[in-house]
This record gives structure tokens, sequence and C-alpha cells, in this order.
């Protein structure tokens, strides 16, 4: 069982404060094996903070970001599971599944990891699965009208995946998960 | 060595005592009262000896008042047996030295102060008459200090069974300050005694002695009978009568602070004028601010912990007393340094937050006399001064934990003037995580000024700093980050108050300079973008001022963001322009969303020149124009083909590739009809096809084998047309697709290893939506001839 927390678009300070405490108390030291996180922090403290929490962490490039050394793409293996992450930004037209699919194509991973739209949306096409973790801190988006904080826990076990969403709404932290299962250890979707 | 001879001769003392003890015990024990008298007179001979430092005659007195206890129960049998206390008395007088002479007096009145011979008040007068016949100090206060300690369980006191009337209360009190009077003054005089060189030395012996005259003040705050009444008219004014007399600064010191700690709260409530009325009659080297702080610590304490006691602060006015009191102290002693006097008035401000904290009156007047005890000095270089003001400003907000409060304290950003830069700055940074963590809505413009002024050094530079190459550049940015989190807590439901909050925050942003700017200016656009979609949303407002509608915010944003351009942040301000590009279409405010892609444009062409930015930039400005739907045809073919131009005109041609087709998006959206042509689409999927030829034939003349960085050029462009064709583009034609296909298959023979994986899963993807059982998408693919692929 290994957990990955996965989040993003926080817009830390730009957009938001800091993360919600209700959030903060949940993401303690030491639970967590990695992190991926799909950019927009924007600022070294956030950096410094997702750290603490756990040092294996991952991240690319958000268009706000303050730190221009992230890279734009990058694609890890957890278990059975190969991932891949990239903001989003670059993909067009934004949130299009179709070309976000065109994009883990080409990554060639089973999940891919993409935010910008501060939209949760976790589902499964042809080529695998899409994880939208939204924004953690609730950020203002020009592409979504409304948005609840929210990020998502990935529990990676042999050849399946739980991917666990928590929404904060209206001051109340609500949490749905949904169940992933990959058909072989080959490289390639199911 | 004198320490050595201290230990010799107090060896030699003991030595004697213990010999002479023996012998008064077997005397004792064989009821020979003589013996017993004559070697207890020899044992307390020992005491009148001027060789022991004070610390070493106190142990030598132990001893011998140890001893004494069984003479004691000796004398308490003999009168038993009969023998009348002046006879005993008359057997004493045989003692040749008056000191054992006194002792035993002491030992035998004090056993006879219960009998019905003489009465208890004479007794102890007389006891406390003869004493003084021993005036040099050390010995006459251990003498006293063992009569007082000899009668103390046979006063009427707490404690002790005894009973008494109100007369033979005040007999007690009579005794027991008589007696503390003796010794304070005896006390006194070992200060003049001896060499001025050694005058450290002798105020160290006297600390050590304190505890024998404060003992006294121990006494009479058991006796029974001292209640408030006789506290206030007897036992506090002739304490402070000896205290100030007394003229001793050590004495005085100790005796105020035993005062304060002995006697009940509730007494020094009441009799507070009094007590505040001694400290000005005290020597000026006396430490003034450790009574009174000493004070105000146990009277907040008595607050706090009895809320049934509340009212009678009021009722007597405390805190005027005490901020009148510590006025006059500061202004007497014009040599008090800054720090003292700021302590002074932190103890005052604590009591004010424990007693009256709903009176920000009083919290506000303490502030201001703070503040013009300050103004004698002027800006503080003082660290200390400075630590002081800190915790000072820091008690209201660890009071109230609710910054808003402390905005209506007038003279609290008066105190902030007078620390130093740093200080000033560290201040405003400890006020703001105040408001972040206790989630502190600040929802007025006024309170926005008011905030605003308070964190000032934040802002903007000081006077006379103009330039910040001394400030460490990571301690600078997480100021400006702190001043950034805070304009989210800067909001107000209305949308009209909000208006005018947007407005002031502004104000005072711009004059960050061109270091604060790029990390200011950012929350503000989008508290105010926020703000606009709040607009949109709610209905309009007939009678509203011209503020409150989102083209005057997005107005003010046009102006805010232009700032950016001017301090070389042309990445930033490009960015933001595209988001409030986006807000102005989601309000249907077409010109205005024109304008601001016209400003993005020109950042483009004009100020953003590196290769990397402009890839990025251009695919924002793809990304979002491809969303916008405000626009009317000859406006969207303009910014089109703008953006058409720039893809192509992009550096390095894999890059053009890429920008130039996902230019196609531009041509066709989802939501209309009109929205979506198809040949345009073609069109530029094919001019990118070309720039993808152009590198695939500089990657094969250069290398021979074709590198597959190109190659994947062609399975995106592939995929793109798989896109258009799932989306029904009419003019994506099966024969496109296959012709591509081929091209692919062909470049990949080619090289010798393949694209990849990214060929495989295409592969695999039109493979799958062939076999779709829907129809449509199968129908689709079924036009694209696969064969060719193994």
């Amino acid at each position: 069982m290994v957990l990955v927390l996965a989040l993003g678009d926080l817009h830390v300070p730009h957009r938001a404060a800091d993360l919600p405490p209700k959030f903060k108390s949940m993401l303690v030291p030491g639970k967590i094996q990695h992190i991926i996180c799909t950019g927009n922090l924007c600022i070294k403290e956030i950096h410094d903070y997702l750290k603490t929490i756990c040092p294996d962490l991952h991240i690319v490039r958000g268009e706000f970001d303050e730190d221009a050394r992230y890279p734009d793409t990058k694609t890890l293996t957890i278990g059975q599971f190969k991932l891949g992450l990239c903001h989003g930004h670059q993909v067009i037209p934004w949130g299009d599944l179709d070309s976000l699919a065109m994009l883990q194509r080409q990554l060639d991973v089973d999940i891919l990891v993409t935010g910008h739209t501060h939209q949760f949306t976790a589902y499964k096409h042809e080529g695998g699965v899409v994880i939208n973790p939204g924004s953690a801190t609730g950020a203002y988006s020009s592409i979504n009208q409304d948005v609840n904080p929210s990020f998502v826990l990935m529990d990676i076990d042999g050849l399946r995946v739980v991917v666990y969403v928590y929404e904060l709404i209206d001051g109340e932290v609500k949490v749905d998960k949904i169940d992933f299962k990959k058909a072989s250890t080959s490289t390639s979707a199911p | 060595m004198i320490a050595d001879d201290d230990e010799k001769w107090l060896a030699a003392a003991t030595a004697a005592v213990k010999q002479n003890a023996f012998y008064m015990q077997r005397a004792i024990d064989s009821n020979n009262l003589k013996d017993a008298l004559k070697f207890s007179a020899q044992m307390l001979g020992e005491l009148r000896t001027s060789k022991l430092s004070p610390h070493k005659y106190y142990e030598l007195y132990i001893r011998a008042s140890d001893e004494l206890r069984s003479l004691e129960m000796f004398f308490r049998d003999e009168t038993a047996l009969g023998c009348s206390i002046a006879e005993l008395y008359e057997l004493v007088q045989h003692a040749g030295n008056i000191l054992p002479r006194l002792y035993l007096l002491c030992t035998i009145g004090s056993v006879y102060i219960k009998s019905k011979d003489v009465t208890a008040k004479d007794i102890l007068k007389d006891l406390v008459e003869m004493c003084r016949a021993v005036q040099h100090p050390l010995r006459g206060l251990f003498l006293r200090s063992y009569l007082a300690q000899v009668t103390r369980d046979k006063l009427p006191s707490i404690g002790s069974e005894v009973e008494g009337d109100t007369e033979t209360h005040m007999d007690a009190l009579e005794f027991v300050l008589q007696n503390f009077t003796e010794m304070n003054k005896l006390w006194v005089r070992m200060q003049h005694q001896g060499p001025t060189r050694e005058k450290e030395k002798r105020e160290k012996e006297r600390n050590e002695l304190r505890d024998l005259v404060g003992k006294n003040l121990h006494i009479l705050g058991q006796l029974e009978g001292v209640d408030l009444v006789v506290y206030r008219d007897t036992v506090l004014p002739r304490i402070l009568e000896q205290v100030v007399n007394c003229k001793d600064e050590l004495a005085q010191c100790y005796l105020m602070d035993c005062i304060i700690q002995v006697f009940p709260d509730d007494f020094h409530l009441q009799t507070l004028d009094v007590l505040l009325g001694a400290c000005p009659q005290l020597q000026p080297s006396v430490d003034i601010k450790t009574v009174l702080s000493g004070l105000m610590e146990r009277l907040s304490n008595y607050a706090a912990s009895s809320v049934e006691a509340l009212p009678n602060f009021l009722q007597v006015d405390a805190f005027s007393k005490l901020n009148h009191a510590i006025g006059k102290v500061v202004e007497a002693q014009v040599d008090l340094p800054a720090s003292a006097s700021v302590t002074l008035y932190l103890f005052l401000l604590k009591f004010t937050l424990h007693v009256h904290s709903d009176r920000l009156d009083y919290v506000d007047q303490v502030l201001g006399s703070c503040v013009s005890q300050l103004s004698a000095t002027g800006k503080l270089c003082d660290d200390k001064a400075s630590k002081q003001i800190v915790a000072f400003l820091s008690a209201p907000l660890e009071k109230f934990n609710d910054v808003v409060t402390i905005l209506k304290l007038t003279n609290y950003p008066r105190v902030m003037e007078y620390l130093d830069n740093d200080t000033n700055k560290a201040m405003a940074i400890i006020i703001i995580q105040s408001i972040l963590k206790n989630d502190t809505r600040i929802a007025t413009a006024d309170e926005v000024d008011a905030m605003f002024e308070l964190i000032k050094g934040l802002i903007k530079d000081f006077d006379g700093l103009a330039d910040n190459d001394e400030i460490d550049e990571e301690d600078f940015q997480e100021e400006q980050n702190s001043v950034a989190r805070l304009v989210h807590f800067l909001y107000n439901d209305d949308p009209e108050e909000m208006s005018k909050i947007i407005f002031r925050i502004r104000k005072h942003i711009l004059t960050g300079g061109p270091k604060r700017l790029p990390l200011t200016i950012p929350p503000l656009v989008f508290s105010a973008l926020k703000l606009v979609r709040r607009m949109r949303g709610g209905d309009e407002n007939p009678f509203g001022d011209d503020t409150s509608t989102p083209q005057k915010i997005l107005q003010l944003l046009t102006e805010t963001v232009e700032v950016l351009s001017d301090v070389s942040a042309s990445e930033l301000a490009l960015r933001l322009y595209l988001q409030c590009a986006q807000a102005a279409n989601d309000c249907e405010l077409e010109t205005v969303a024109y304008e601001f892609f016209t400003k993005a444009y020109l950042l483009y062409e004009e100020e953003i020149s590196d290769s990397k930015a402009q890839v990025t930039a251009l695919r924002l400005i793809i990304g979002t124009l491809q969303r916008m739907r405000v626009f009317n045809v000859e406006n969207r073919d303009i910014l089109t083909h703008k953006a058409t131009g720039y893809s192509a005109k992009l550096l390095k041609k894999p890059d053009q590739c890429r920008a130039v087709y996902e230019c196609a998006h531009l041509y066709w959206a989802e939501e209309g009809e009109n929205l979506k042509d198809g040949e345009r689409v073609v069109l530029c999927l094919k001019r990118a096809q070309k720039i993808a030829d152009a590198v695939q034939k500089m990657a094969n003349a250069s290398r021979g084998a074709s590198s597959t960085g190109s190659v994947s050029l062609y399975v995106e462009l592939l995929n793109k047309y798989l896109y258009f064709l799932e989306k029904g583009n009419p003019q994506v034609t099966g024969e496109t697709i296959q012709s591509l296909a081929e091209l692919i298959r062909s470049e990949t023979k080619k090289a010798e290893s393949g694209a990849g994986t990214f060929i495989t899963s295409t592969l695999r993807y039109m493979e799958f939506q062939r076999q779709q059982e829907d129809g449509g998408m199968s129908e689709k693919y079924q036009k694209i001839k696969m064969e060719w692929f193994e």
C-alpha cells in the first residue's frame, strides 16, 4: 500500500493566503510516501511546506510559479503504475479530455495527473486514467466559476489504485472514492 | 585567611555552646534551676561575639536557640510547680551580661504570657522595651528575632490556640509593630557600620538577613483582628512610616515588596492611594518599577481569579490611580532609561487588559501615556527598549486576537512610530500573522486605511532610505508575500464597499516601488476579479455609484497591470491581462476584452524576447483566445491571425510546428456552428506539417539516421487530425490521415529506433475506436485504411 498525495494550483499568495486549516491538519508528515504536484504553488514557502509532509516531492511548472526550473512534464513509476504529471495550461483546449488523452498517449502513462482548471475530475478512457486534483486552496479560476478546495490521495496497491478525493464544501470535508484497476503489468493501458 | 578564621571561631563557639548546653541539660534533668540558669547564661554568652560574619552568627544562633527550647519547657514545668515569674526574673538578673540575660528574660516572659499573674500586655511591652539595651545591629537583630520567634505561638493569630478579644488583638499588634520598627532600625544601621569601601560586602550581608525583618510582616499578616479597617488605619501607616523614614534603599525595596506579597489583594485595592502615595517618597535609587510591577501583577491575577472582585476595581478607580502613580514616578526619575519606563507601561497595560478588557479607552490611554513618555526620547536605538515596545504592542494583540479592535486604538500607530525601521517591520509582520492566524476580516475601506497605516513600513521605503541593498533578498520576499496574503483578508460581501476597498488597497500598494509591485499587485488583481465575478452574478444597482460596476473595476485593473510593464515584470503582466480578458469575456464586455488582448499582444511583441518565455506566453494566448466567445467575427479574425503569425515566427522550428497546430483549435469551438471552420483547421494542420517536413529534412541532412524528435511531431499531428475527425470536421478525410500515417511509417523505418511508444499507443487507440460499438465513432475510423501497420 503506497500513498500518493496529488494536489496543486494553490496560487499562494496571489489568489489565496494558505491551505484551509482543515486540510493542513490532515496532511501530517510521515503518512504519505510520495507527493505529485501539478504546479502553481507559487512560492518557495509552499514548496518547503510540502517537503515537510513528504521529502519525495515531484512537481511540474505552472504558468504562475516563481521557480522557473520546474519541468513542463514529468513521468515516474510507483509500484505497477506509470504516472505522468503536467500542469495543463500547455494542453489546448484547456480541460479538454481528448487533448489530455493525447498527452497521455504521448507520455505513455497509466495515470495522468494534471491541473489548471481548478476542477476535480477523475475518469477512465482508452489510454488510462486522468486525474485532476483541483485547487487545494479553492483559488479563483477564470475557467471554473465555482471552486471548492480539493486534493487527491491515491492508494496504490498492486494493480489497483483507489482514488480518494477530499473536497471542502461549506466548511466540511467531504470524501469520495473511485476504484481503478489495470489489466496486466504491461506498460500499455488495459 | 579571614574565611578560615571565621570557620575557626564558629567551631570554637559551637563547641562552647554544646558543652554548656550539655551541663544545662544535666541541671534541668536534676531539677536544678540555679545551675540550669547558670549554664544557659554561659551558653548564651557565646552570642556576645563580634567575630562572626552574619552568616556564621546565624548558624550559632540556631544552635543556641534550639537548646533554649528545653529550657523553655523546664520553665513551664517550674511554673507549674509554683515558681512565680517575679521569682524567675529575679534569678535571671544574676546573669552577668546583658545579652544572655535578655535571651533568658524573653524565654521566661513568653512562658508567662498565658499565666494569670501578669497581663500579657505588660510582659510583651516590657520585653520589647528591654531589648533596646542591645544596640549592636547584628546581635540586636537576632535577639529580637528570637523574641518574635518565641512569642509567636502565644499571640492570637491564625493557627494558634490563643483566643482573645479586641484589646488583646491590639496589644499583640502593637507588640509586633514595635519589634518590627526596632529591627528595621538595627538593620538599616548595619549599612553605616565599617569603612565605605566595604559597602558592597555589607549590602550582601544585609541581604542575607532581610528575612529576619520581613518575618514580622508575615506575623502581622497572620494576626487575628487585622481586618481591612485595622490594616488601613494602623498597620499600613505604621509600616510605611518606618519604610519611608528609614531612608534606606535596600530596606525600602525589600519591605515594599514584602507588604505587597504578604497582605491580601483586596486590602491593597482598598488602600491603593496610601500605598502608591508612598512611592514618590522613597529614595530615588529604589527600583520603583519592580515594586509597581509586582503590585500590578498581583492585582491582575486577583482580577483574573475572582470575577466578583472586578466591580471593586472600578469602584476604587484603580486604573487612574495606577496610571497617575506611574506618571509621577516617570516624571520624578529623569534618568529613567526608555526601556524601564516602557516596562512600567507594559505592566499597566497588562493590568488593564486583565481587569478592564472591555474598556478600550483605558487601553488607549495607556498607549497614549507611553507615547508622551517616548516623545521625549525620539526614535529608539536601544535594543532593550525596542524589545519592550514589541512586548507592549503584542499584549493587546494577544489579548483580543482581533486586529480590528487594535485598529480602534488611536495611539497604537503612534507607538509604532518610535520603533527603529527593522523592528517596525517586524512588528508589522506580527500584526499580519495575527490576522492570518485568527482569520480576521477587515471589512471597511476605513479599516483598510488604518491597517495600511500600521504596516506602512512594509508597504514602502522609509524616508531617506533610498536603496535596500542591505536587506536580505529572501527576507524581503517573505515580507512582501505576507502583505500579499493579507490582501485576501480585506474583504466585504457588499460589492460597493468591496469596490472602495479595492481602490484603497491599490492606492497604498502603488507607493511600493519597483521591487514590491510584482509581489503585491497580483493579489490585488485577483481580489478585484473575484469582485467582478460577484458583481456579474448580482443585480444591477441603478442607484449605485460609479465605482461598483464591472467596467470600472476592469478599467482600474488595466491601469494597475500597466504599472507592471513599467517595472519590467512583463511576463507577469501578460498573464494578468489574459486573466482580465477572460473576466471581460464573462461580462460580455467585448471592447474591454479586446483592449486587454491588445495590451497582451503588445507586450508579447515588444517585451518578451526570451524564446522559452515566448513559447509559454503564446501557449497562454492561444489557450485564452480559444475560450473567448464575446468577439465578433472581425475582431476574432484579427486576433487569431496575429496569434498564428506569432506561432510561425517562433525561433525553434519544433516550437513553431506545435504552436501552429495548436492554433487550429482557434478555428473550432464546440458551442456554435458558426465557430467551426473546418477548412481553416486543416489549413493550420497542413501548415504545421510543412514545418515538420522542414524539421525532418534538417535532421536527415545533418545526421543520416533521423532523430525521433521530428517523427514525434508527425505523430502529434496525426493525433490532432484524429481529434478533429472525431469532432466531425468534414475537411478531415481518411486520405489525409492515411497519407500522414504512411509518412510516419516510412520515416520510422529509416530510423533505428521507432518513435516508440507514442505511435504504438496512437495505433492502439485508433484500433480501439474502430472497434467501438456505438457506430458513430467506428464509422469515422472505418474511413482509414490501416493495413500498413504491423
